[in-house]
This record gives C-alpha cells, structure tokens and sequence, in this order.
C-alpha cells in the first residue's frame, strides 16, 4: 500500500528536493478504507461471508430437496449445484451495494471524510477509484471465500469454475461503481432505502439466481437480460458447471466491463460536480 | 419554586453534586455560574426530574421529584444543553408534537404554537424542516418548544453556549421578556457575562460544591475590588514580574498570558508602576466581573 | 398551563407508585401521534416495505413453485405457493418489525436524542416503549393485511380463517419489535447490527419457511421448533389453511410470553440510560 516505499506521497514537497509525488494516490484512498474495515471486519464477516453460506443451505439443500423432488433438478444437476453460482454472484451484488452507498453519502454528507481527502492534494479521480479499488478487494475475498466453501460442498463441476470468481467479482465491480455515482448524486438517504428495495431486493430474485429465467412471464426475461447480475450469474453457472462456451462468457463479460467503465465515468463526474464547487 | 438541602448526586465512579443547597424563588432568574464539569448540569437534570437525587431533599413546584415526576415535569420547560429537536419534522410541529406529550388537545397547541414561533421570529419559517436552520434559530425553537406548557419555571442548559455574538443577544433579549412576564429561569452557565445580564440571583458552583451565592453585584463587592488592572509583558513567564508589582495592588493573579492586579483604583495603581519604570506591552484597566470572582474563589478561570 | 392533563397525569403518579414496572404517563399514544407526522414525510419509504415479501412471493410462487410443484403439509398436499404465502406473511412482520424496532429505534436514541425531550415532558420510559412498539405494530397490521390481499389474488389463500392471519402476524411484531428494540438498547455502533442479522436470516431461512419441517434431520427438527419465527409461521399457515388445532394456542402462547418480557425489559433498559 501507498506510504510504505520510497515512492510515497506522504513527504512534504520539497523535503526531499520536490522529487517525491505530491500524493499519496489512490492508493492512499484504498488505504483509508481498509483501514476503517479492519476495525469492523468481524461483524461485516457474518453479513458477507455467513449469510452467504446460509443461503446456500437454505436454498441449495432445504429447498433444493423440494426441487429435486418435483422437478429432478434444474437441467439435469441438483438444484443446489445450480444455486451454488447464483448465491456466488449474488453475493458480489450485496458487498457491492453494501460498500457504496451509506459510506459515500457519509463520506460527503455525515462525517465527511471527502471533504478532509480532498483538502489534500488527493483529486476526485483518486477518491473514486481509491473507493472502488477497496471495493474491489472486498468483492474478491467475499467469492474466494464462498467460492471455497461452495467448491468443497462437490458444486463445483468444472476447473473452468474457478474462473467464476473473477467473474462475479466483475460483476459486483459493474453495479458497484454505478451503485457509487447513484450514491454520490443523492442529498439524502430515503433514495439509498429505495434503491435497497426496488433494485437490489429484485435483482437479486429475478437473475436467475435462484431459479432459470425462463421461469418468469416473457415480458419480464428481456429485463433481466440487462441486469449486470443475470451476466454475472450466467457466466459463472456456465463456468462452474463445465458447459460454457468462450463466446459466450466473452460477451457477458463484456457488458459488464461496459458497466463497469460506464459507472466509474459517472461516478467521477458525479462525485466532481458533488465536491468541487 | 425549588428547594434543594444537602442535595448529592454520585455516580458509580465520581460525585457530581456534593450536598448543595439551594433556594430558587418565584418570578427570579436563578444562575449556576461554574465551569464546564462543576455538576451544574447534573443539578438540572435532578430538577428536571430526569435524574434521581443520591442524597438529601429536593422539592420542585411543591413536589418530590421520586414520586411525582410526571406531575412536576408538566410544570417545567426545559432547554437542554444539546439541543434535542425532531429534525424529522418541521418547525411547527416540533411544537405541536411536543405539546401533546403534555396531553394538551390539539387546537390549544396549534393556537400556541403561533404564538410562540411569533415570540421566536421563526414564524416564516414555521413548514421548515429543522436541519437547514442556523445554530440561533434552532436554540430559540428549542426555548419556543420548552414553552409550549406555559410553564411555571423554565430550566435553561447552557443556553447561549456555541452562538455568535449576535444570536446571543438576540436569545437574551427573549429571555428578558419571559422573566417579565413572570417565568421563573433557572439557568446554568459557563459565561459570566450571561450570568450578569440575566440573574437576579445566582450561586457559584465548583466541583460539585457552592462556593459562594448572592446577587452578582453583591458577588463581586464581596469578593473583589473594585476595578483590575490587567498587564501583558513580553515574558514566557508572568510569574516573574510579581516582584515589580508588590505592594501596588490588594491581589494579583497569575495567567499564563497576563497579570492581573485587584485594587480600589486602577488609574492609581498604573500610574504607581510607571513611577517604578515597569514597561508592560500593554495595561488595561477595568471593572471586576463574575469571572474575577470565580477565579478568587477557586484560583481557576471559568472558560479553559 | 397544562391544567387539562394535571387529573390524568396525577393519577397516572400514582399507578407508577403502585405498580412495580418503569414510570409512564399513560400516554404512549403521544408517541404514536409524533411517529405518524414523521411518518407522512418518509411514507414512501416505509410504503417501499410492502413490497419486498410481495417481491419474495412472486419469486417462490412462480420462480420456484412451478419447479417443487404440491408440498406436503399436516396431511395434505398444497400447491407450493400455498405452502410457502403464510411463511412469507411471517417471516416479513419479524423483519419489518425488527428493521423498525432495531435501526429506527437506535438512531432516536443515539443519534436524534428524541427520547431525551420526550422524558423531560410528562411522559416516562413506559411511555416511550410502548409508543415506538404499538408504533411499530400499526405499521406491521398495514403491511400484513396488504400481503394478504396479494396473496389471496395469487391464489394462495384457501380458508377465510385467513383473515386472522393478520392480527397473527401483528402478535408476531410484537414479540419481535419488543425483544428487538430491548437489544437495541445495548448496541453501541452501527456495525452491531450486523450481529442481529446473524439471529434473524438463520430463523428466517430455517423455520419450516421454505420447506417443510419434515424434510430437516430429525436431530435439527427440535431446534427448529425453539425459536420463535417457527411458531409465528406455524401459526399462520394453520390460519390461512383453516388447520386449527390446539397447537395454535402453544404458539400464541410462545410469542405473547415473548412480547411481554421484551416490553417490560425494555421500558426497564430505556429508564436504565436515560434516567440515570
């Protein structure tokens, strides 16, 4: 992390005859938050590495014995071999959402955290992306975990399964910095509660998480096609169950990089517009 | 209105109020003047019947704040230190809510709730939410809230404290008209000029103790001069100057940024430096306070 | 002066003397009053609630139940959306009410300090409890009686014993808006409401909600029957099915004993912290 070589951007301009960057970057950003995180991390720990489990559980084997009973699976694997990929990406969603929305209206409203980092050299390009790259590491120790544990229940057919983790942290990385301009544009936090209930409680229902979209009324399958985590969930099904084919994976893979490009750009200009006035 | 005698309030690991005793009578503006962690506000809350006593006897409107808590609170306004509005609601009804915590019917807490915001100068903002309105605007609402039970006495925490100069004044100027009209104030302040402009009586707390009660200019007769001469010198330390300055004044004290000499007349004891050829950076000569007071009593200043 | 209430709030004096439970001014309706203003302010949002166990139901009636197809419940095969509606009715008025009682709660007391003005009126901590939880279960009848006309028009209601499902749900709130908001009074930060989620999502997963408690190991199946949401669903599906028997009364009788024990311990914990 930033602050540790002899490259850091801590030192005074000047102290070392101006060589030295006159910022600690994103990085330092990045450092902030894992910083705040090590405090909290056991209790964060229940939310996103337990309820994870939890529902795999539940779902996979509870309801999967119903499923299996009923239906004999979903295409021709148990039900809780079909479920494991779903709860992977879903699970990216929560940490995703968990980590951009109060924390960066407190940052620029309640306790204003981006009101002190950008009182130093650090720029709002910093910021954002020093947020995300946080993110980003949350993301992936969340799937590495669940991705772990899911592997050692036998729901993992595939060595191509492992390429799942980085996907559905591409996917969690997608709504994150979408998720993040959304936050940062709000003056108060009813939007944050709404956005809970009628975008991610919804998503996470209807991608194909727990049950294959075909399942739902035509109207609706054409919607969660372009929900970031119907493509997280679809590739990392396909991955960890052997079947995928390049192209396809490619292309979800694709949009959700778009998403993700898409939603940093926003983020920054958004949190620009919130900050530098 | 209130009686207090050998009054204690301890807690687990410290005694806040150490066994005061306190006569507050009706229609006074009754002070305790002390700083920060003297057990003022702890003496507040007891009265406020939000704190059961330790020790020794208080009766409020009449009352055993033990028993009859409910009953005396609904004789009592009161503005604490912190203000405690409902940012979840407007400015009006702030009032409104609150006056049906006393069990007030609703057309009389409307009718008031005019009345009041008018005594606030807050009426234009009357569908406002709270959180936009300045530090002073809240401060009068909160007072305007407190008032809404038409009470017999009204208990002011720290009332003034973060305000500007300006919305200070302002706030006076109300509390000037509610103790005309027969309020009874019971406040506690760290300020000494707030004490002076607004107590008839007031008492000097320190650690939980009174050291001293009376009026504040029967305060100051007793226990200061007349006037101060306040002297700078260029010196890390102004300890080394008391030498220069013995004999000249009946006292002096000792801060880290001045000297302050106690005498009868300062112009006097200026000119009698002169003569002795003492440069201070500079010499002021004023009257003693509330603030000279306390430091004689408790060899501390009262705003650190 | 505040002569009409000086008869009621007297008398009130001197039932807090009589009985041994924290002071209150019988007027926990004042409470009430204050949290509906708010409340026509951030509607939207509490409105929003609504739709999450109807967002639930239409996931596992179609997503699901076409997949499970009958589940077998007391003897009898039901349509899985049948099945898993009063599960749903359930386990949402333990979340809304744990939301209400926990977070909304903790913020008033830590935060907006709204407790602190409203115990220097005559109101007392019994007052303030009683309040946000008959609050909190308003909310709750509202929600509940909204679920149940979506399920009914999803065809997952069978009995018009149904209709009690919704004072069911409303105990139900009780007992958890109750324990809930005495838990709360001992959180410090934020980030210990992450351990309420660590007691509420196993209950919620794991109370014969989604599965019947059959298809749990035998050893699992004792566990399950403790706590307390395994009763409220229990409940409710013998009301929306017309399955009445005496069980019934066992877990009413569970969730009141909870309801009870967590209002008077948390009149207790509030009396505790702010009149100190």
């Amino acid at each position: 992390m930033a602050g540790t070589g002899t490259t850091s951007g801590r030192v005074a301009p000047g102290a070392d005859g101006g060589t030295a960057p006159l910022t600690g970057g994103w990085q330092a950003v990045t450092a902030h938050w894992l910083a705040k995180y090590r405090r909290v991390w056991f209790g964060t720990a229940i939310t996103s590495f337990l309820s994870p489990l939890l529902y795999l559980a539940g779902m996979g084997y509870g309801l999967g014995m119903l499923v299996d009973r009923g239906a004999g699976g979903i295409d021709g694997v148990p039900y809780v071999v079909f479920v494991a990929p779903g709860v992977l990406a879903a699970t990216t969603l929560q940490v995703a959402a968990g980590e951009t929305t109060f924390s960066v209206m407190g940052s620029i409203k309640w306790d204003r955290t981006y009101h002190g980092m950008l009182a130093t050299p650090l720029g709002v390009r910093d910021v954002v992306t020093g947020h995300l790259a946080y993110v980003l590491v949350r993301l992936t120790m969340a799937a590495v975990v669940f991705f772990g544990v899911a592997a050692a229940l036998g729901t993992v057919r595939s060595w191509w399964g492992l390429l799942a983790v980085p996907v559905a942290v591409l996917g969690g990385l997608a709504f994150a910095s979408c998720c993040y301009a959304y936050s940062a544009s709000l003056t108060n936090d009813r939007g944050l509660a709404l956005m809970f209930r009628f975008v991610v409680m919804p998503m996470t229902l209807f991608s194909g998480t727990f049950f294959p979209i075909e399942q739902l009324p035509g109207w609706l399958q054409p919607v969660a096609w372009l929900t970031p985590l119907w493509h997280a969930v679809d590739a990392s099904r396909t991955l960890v169950l052997g079947t995928a084919d390049p192209g396809g994976v490619l292309l979800h893979v694709g949009y959700l990089a778009l998403w993700a490009a898409g939603g940093y750009l926003a983020a920054v200009r958004v949190l620009h517009r919130r900050m530098v006035v | 209105m209130i009686r207090a005698r050998g009054l204690v309030k301890a807690f687990d690991d410290f005694t806040a109020v150490d066994g005061i005793d306190v006569e507050v009578r009706p229609g006074e503006a009754f002070g305790f003047l002390g700083p920060n962690g003297a057990g003022k506000s702890s003496t507040m809350r007891m009265i406020g019947c939000v704190s059961p006593p330790t020790a020794g006897e208080l009766t409020v409107l009449g009352m055993d704040p033990r028993t009859d808590g409910p009953r005396i609170r609904a004789g009592l306004g009161v503005v604490p230190q912190r203000d405690s509005l409902d940012e979840e609601l407007t400015v009006e009804e702030n009032i409104w809510v609150y006056g049906r915590y006393f069990g007030l019917p609703r057309r009389l807490v409307r009718e008031r709730a005019a009345e009041l915001l008018e005594f606030a100068q807050l009426t234009d903002r009357a569908r406002s939410v709270v959180e936009p309105l300045s530090g002073g605007m809240k401060r009068r609402l909160t007072i305007a809230r407190a008032l809404v039970n038409s009470p017999r006495i009204l208990l002011l925490d720290e009332p003034t404290t973060g305000l500007d100069p300006q919305a200070r004044h302002v706030l006076w100027d109300r509390l000037f008209r509610l103790k005309r009209e027969g309020v009874t104030l019971v406040l506690t302040t760290h300020y000494m000029d707030e004490a002076e402009q607004l107590c008839d009586r007031l008492v000097v707390m320190d650690h939980g103790r009174i050291v001293a009660e009376g009026s504040p200019s029967a305060l100051i007769a007793q226990h200061s001069t007349r006037e101060v001469l306040e002297l700078r010198f260029d010196t890390a330390d102004h300890a080394a100057h008391l030498g220069g300055v013995e004999g000249v004044a009946d006292r002096v004290e000792v801060l880290p940024d001045r000297l302050l000499l106690y005498t009868p007349d300062g112009e006097a004891a200026q000119s009698e430096l002169h003569r002795r050829g003492l440069e201070p950076l500079s010499a002021l000569v004023r009257r003693s306070t509330l603030e000279d007071v306390f430091l004689h009593l408790t060899g501390r200043t009262l705003v650190d | 002066m505040a002569a009409p209430d000086q008869g009621r709030v007297a008398a009130a004096g001197r039932l807090a003397r009589a009985v041994p439970i924290p002071a209150g001014a019988g007027m926990a309706r004042m409470l009430v009053e204050r949290n509906y203003r708010s409340f026509r302010r951030t509607w939207v949002i509490i409105a929003s609630g609504f739709f999450e166990p109807v967002f639930f139901l239409f996931a596992m009636g179609v997503g699901i139940g076409s997949l499970v197809g009958d589940v077998e419940t007391e003897g009898r095969l039901v349509p899985y959306v049948v099945f898993v509606a009063p599960a749903l009715l359930a386990a949402s008025a333990m979340n809304g009410a744990v939301f209400d009682s926990t977070t909304n709660v903790f913020f008033k007391l830590k935060y907006a300090k709204l407790y602190d003005s409203v115990l220097a009126t005559p109101l007392g901590p019994r007052d303030v409890a009683l309040g946000e939880i008959a609050w909190a279960l308003l909310r709750g009848l509202v929600y509940s009686a909204a679920f149940l006309a979506v399920a009914a028009l999803a065809g997952a209601v069978t009995s018009p014993l149904a209709l009690l499902a919704v004072p069911a749900a409303t105990l139900i709130g009780w007992a958890f808006a109750s324990i809930g908001m005495a838990a709360t009074t001992y959180m410090r930060t934020w980030a210990d409401f992450d351990y309420v989620q660590l007691a509420i999502l196993p209950m919620f997963l794991f109370s014969a909600t989604f599965f019947p408690l059959e298809t749990y190991p035998a050893a699992l199946q004792g566990v399950v029957q403790a706590t307390p949401l395994f009763h409220g669903v229990a409940m409710v599906r013998d009301l929306m099915l017309g399955q009445v028997g005496p069980d019934l009364l066992v877990h009413v009788a569970y969730l009141v004993v909870l309801g009870l024990v967590g209002t008077a311990w948390t009149a207790r914990r509030i009396e505790r912290l702010l009149l100190r």
